[in-house]
């Protein structure tokens, strides 16, 4: 059965005509042609269809389109401008927050609404206290963004950005430190010793 | 030797140059490259494992509103030539495996075509079916396609002399590659023939593929696929997906169109790695000198068409031994065909043995770096070809030395942290250099940019920023004055985004075109100026034995109480030749090892074999690494450039990463707990 919504999707009204059986994510990428939000289980597995509808994070795949007539839909494509990136953008793109970048967009969206999720202070399974002020520790963060699937496994970039998207300087001093230890020298091939001892039974460790 | 490219650009971790239109979700993938008025495939799937189709009814599903056409065997449109069973897709009433496509619907919607899909009506005449794998198989057979066994001296001989012996089994699952972009085709037939805007590692070798099928020459095959959303080998090769795609669209009316796999159709017909069982025998003397290395793997594969993962691989190569033993063998099942997953053989090979040397080292009572150390050989023990670099010695120092390998306690189960044991662990990482035929063009255009045109494929690998980079080097030029194209056959030829051979043999390439392009029209070129050419094939290959190594470093927490495995901290250290692009190329280490996180703790696609299916056939039962899996995973390379890998001098990186990650993460395991677990995935109830 068809019938005919309209749906405000980063900032454009587009009315369209829907199954009642066709997902929100069905609805952007076969019947508008939005295509940023991504399709890769669904079923609400992996977070790459991820939107911000109303202002919170949903699987779009997840949701039927015709419960949400008149809803607002961002998308990746439309939380920056055209010649400027929202700053969790940038911060992907510094950090090389992904690969083939097919999760990309839902990592963006879902790190957008977890970030504001964190800022009103709602705790999740990791939180110690349920009452306090949210700190984003890469604990933290790692468990909020759990729902968001990356098999190219840029999950270490992925929190170093929203680690930068949070509080860029602290992570620029952090990431020159890693960066000055990373390039300390490694082993040329004339200098490398042509065979290596260490103790049998190593100390007890940290 | 090729003269080695000077570098300006590359090393550089030159930003992604597909980076802001993928952080927007811009940049189009196969499913949403622009056509006009689509039609949507939804497959039909075989419900047994093995036998033949007696009906099938389609009247149900034609009659609802929205179907344009139903194929079935029966209907649909004859293929030019099905030698390859896998792709003869409607092409007869037989039945391989379960799940194999038998139909598919054509509708207006996709919820249309899934619905009618459904709707379609089949009976079977079932046969009985062998979908159970094991190592007593009564019909193990050699392969057809692939190594010879090796027998080098007499290792039973060997093995009854030596000091120490570990003889074990190991075993890993089977895995599916489960790249996050479904693997996806637009097929659209006009009089020039046909063209795929296709999800795949390798534009030309999928025209290649799919142009005889249909009885085409190449040049009617038209393949676009500029983004790619990862493979791991399973995009490698055309599957049953993209024929089924492009034979429907010649019922379409002229109408491009679209089918992308659902995830769980995606775990029958889009390959997968074979799970191995690796009968490793190891002896050593006092010293710790390996007397006897012994690799018997036993793997299956479909009955319809023959897939060998080739384990025994990196058992022939890696250390030094007078009597080496190794063989492969093949269950033939009625299955799903298994194919190319990051690190054919090599990734399953380096579980076994790499566990099994942790092993002997604590027999004889040495460091397991010690232990390499005592046991690395000249030149190649399989071929007796010097090496063009070979440093797993040096990976090994370095890590041991950034990781602290010296507070690892050689006891196992001795640190204790609140209720989690705590543990380290090392294995060695090993992929063989290859490079392969390909061309590129250079232009000179009026506004003073260099046209770079290849047709290869970036499937998050980071090819337009390398090759970039590789180009600008080339031509003298900086980066910004590259215009690069690639993921096209309108491009010239170049190899498939597999084997880690990329970045070599397509840069090869980009560096003769360019070479040629300055020799003829200087460094101030006309407008219009171009040339096309090939890489030099280069000799090296046969002379040398080209492998690049390296060190992989685990420390495991294993909780007291409930078994569960966390990996809080690791680091590779590599030896691969030159690196092109720092950032990128970090990326995929880490992506690699993080992959080999999931294949140490989580991933084992469940065969039951009274259905011959896979039933964790989705994200939520085959557990792939989330955020939380990975903690501090780093990964280090040695600055080098191998002068006999081409005029890059770089070996590739795409695979590395995950081969021994796992053995790392099991041997961790075992120094932190004193259970020593042989079978993947380290699961919590093989530590209570
Ligand atoms: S596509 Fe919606 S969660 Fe995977
Ligand atoms: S970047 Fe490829 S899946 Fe995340």
């Amino acid at each position: 059965m068809d019938q005919n919504i309209t749906l405000y999707v980063d900032g454009n009204r587009r009315p369209v005509t829907v199954d009642t059986r066709t997902t929100l994510l069905d609805a952007l990428r076969d019947r508008l042609d939005v295509t940023s939000p991504k399709k890769g289980c669904d079923h609400g597995q992996c977070g790459a269809c991820t939107v911000l509808l109303n202002g919170r994070r949903v699987t779009s795949c997840l949701v039927l389109a015709v419960a949400y007539d008149g809803a607002d839909v961002t998308t990746a494509a439309g939380l920056g401008s055209d010649d400027e990136l929202h700053p969790v953008q940038q911060a992907f793109l510094d950090r090389d927050g992904f690969q083939c970048g097919y999760c990309t967009p839902g990592q963006i969206c879902s790190a957008v609404g977890m970030m504001e999720e964190a800022e009103r202070g709602s705790p999740s399974h990791v939180s110690a206290n349920l009452n306090d002020p949210v700190e984003l520790t890469d604990e933290e963060i790692r468990e909020r963004m759990s729902g968001n699937l990356c098999r190219c496994g840029a999950y270490v970039n992925i929190v170093a950005a929203i680690r930068q998207a949070a509080d860029p300087e602290a992570e620029q001093i952090r990431q020159a430190r890693a960066e000055r230890q990373r390039n300390e020298p490694v082993l040329r091939e004339d200098d490398a010793p042509t065979s290596y001892q260490v103790s049998v039974s190593g100390e007890e460790g940290r | 030797m090729s003269e080695i490219l000077e570098s300006t650009e590359i090393g550089r971790p030159m930003v992604r140059q597909d980076g802001p239109a993928k952080v927007r979700g811009l940049a189009p993938y196969a499913y949403e490259q622009p056509v006009q008025d689509p039609l949507h495939l939804h497959p039909v799937q075989s419900t047994i494992a093995l036998g033949c189709i007696v009906s099938i009814d389609t009247s149900a599903a034609e009659a609802l509103p929205g179907v344009v056409a139903v194929l079935t065997h029966e209907n649909a449109p004859r293929l030019a030539n099905t030698d390859d069973a896998e792709l003869a897709v409607l092409q007869g009433h037989e039945v391989g495996f379960r799940g194999q496509f038998i139909g598919a619907v054509l509708a207006e919607s996709p919820e249309v075509a899934r619905q009618a899909a459904a709707a379609v009506v089949v009976d079977y005449e079932a046969e009985e079916h062998d979908a159970d794998f094991r190592a007593d198989h009564p019909q193990l057979t050699e392969p057809n396609a692939a190594t010879a066994d090796t027998f080098d001296g007499d290792v039973d001989t060997a093995l009854r002399a030596a000091a120490h012996t570990v003889e074990a089994t190991y075993t890993t699952p089977a895995e599916h590659n489960n790249p996050m972009e479904p693997h996806t085709t637009i097929a659209l037939w006009d009089e020039r023939g046909l063209t795929l805007y296709d999800s795949t590692q390798g534009p030309h070798p999928v025209r290649q593929t799919i142009a005889p099928v249909f009885g085409l020459q190449p040049d009617q095959v038209h393949v676009i696929a500029p983004h790619i959303g990862g493979g791991f080998g399973s995009k490698g090769l055309p599957h049953a997906n993209v024929v089924l795609t492009a034979l429907a669209a010649q019922r379409s009316g002229g109408r491009p169109v679209k089918l992308a796999l659902t995830r769980q159709q995606m775990f029958t017909v889009a390959g997968y790695r074979t799970p191995t069982i690796q009968q490793v025998r190891l002896g050593a003397d006092d010293d710790g000198r390996l007397s006897a290395v012994a690799m018997d793997a036993v793997e299956q594969t479909s009955k319809i068409k023959e897939f060998t993962e080739e384990s025994g691989q990196p058992a022939r190569m890696m250390y030094a031994t007078p009597n080496r033993q190794v063989t492969q063998r093949l269950a033939r099942l009625d299955i799903p065909v298994p194919s190319w997953m990051r690190a054919p053989g090599k990734c399953p090979g380096m579980f076994g043995p790499e566990v099994a040397m942790d092993e002997i080292a604590e027999a004889c009572a040495l460091d397991p770096i010690e232990l390499r150390v005592r046991n690395e050989p000249e030149s190649d023990p399989e071929t007796g070809k010097p090496y063009s670099s070979r440093r797993l010695l040096d990976c090994l120092a370095e890590g041991a030395k950034r990781f602290g390998w010296d507070r690892r306690n050689a006891r196992p189960g001795q640190r204790v942290q609140g209720r989690w044991r705590v543990g380290l662990g090392v294995a060695a990482s090993t992929y063989p250099f290859l490079r392969q035929f390909s061309e590129a063009k250079v232009s000179y255009s009026a506004d003073g940019t260099y046209a770079v045109h290849i047709g290869a494929a970036d499937l998050g690998t980071g090819a337009w920023t390398a090759l970039t980079q590789i180009a600008a080097d080339a031509l003298g030029v900086s980066a910004h004055r590259i215009r690069l194209e690639i993921g096209d056959t309108a491009l010239p030829v170049a190899s498939v985004a597999g084997g880690s051979s990329g970045t070599a043999s397509w840069g090869a390439a980009i560096i003769a075109a360019a070479d040629e392009f300055l020799a003829k029209f200087g460094v101030e070129p006309d407008p219009g100026a171009e040339v096309q050419t090939a890489a030099p094939r280069d000799s090296a290959q046969k002379e040398y034995a080209m492998h690049s190594f390296g060190a992989q470093f685990a420390e495991v927490c294993v909780n007291v109480d409930t078994g569960e495995v966390r990996v809080p901290r690791m680091l590779g250290v590599f030896s691969a030749g030159r690196i092109i692009n720092a950032g990128t190329a970090r990326s995929q280490f880490i992506g690699g090892m993080s992959m080999g996180i999931g294949m140490a703790l989580h991933e084992q696609s469940v065969m039951d074999a009274r259905f011959g299916s896979f039933v964790n056939h989705d994200f939520a039962e085959y557990h792939v690494p989330a955020n939380a899996d990975i903690a501090d995973v780093d990964a280090v390379w040695l600055d080098e450039v191998d002068p006999l890998a081409g005029p890059l001098g770089a070996r590739g990186i795409g695979e590395i990463g995950i081969v021994g990650a796992a053995a790392a993460v099991a041997n961790a395991t075992y120094n932190a707990t004193g259970i020593r677990v042989r079978d993947l995935p380290l699961t919590p109830d093989k530590f209570l």
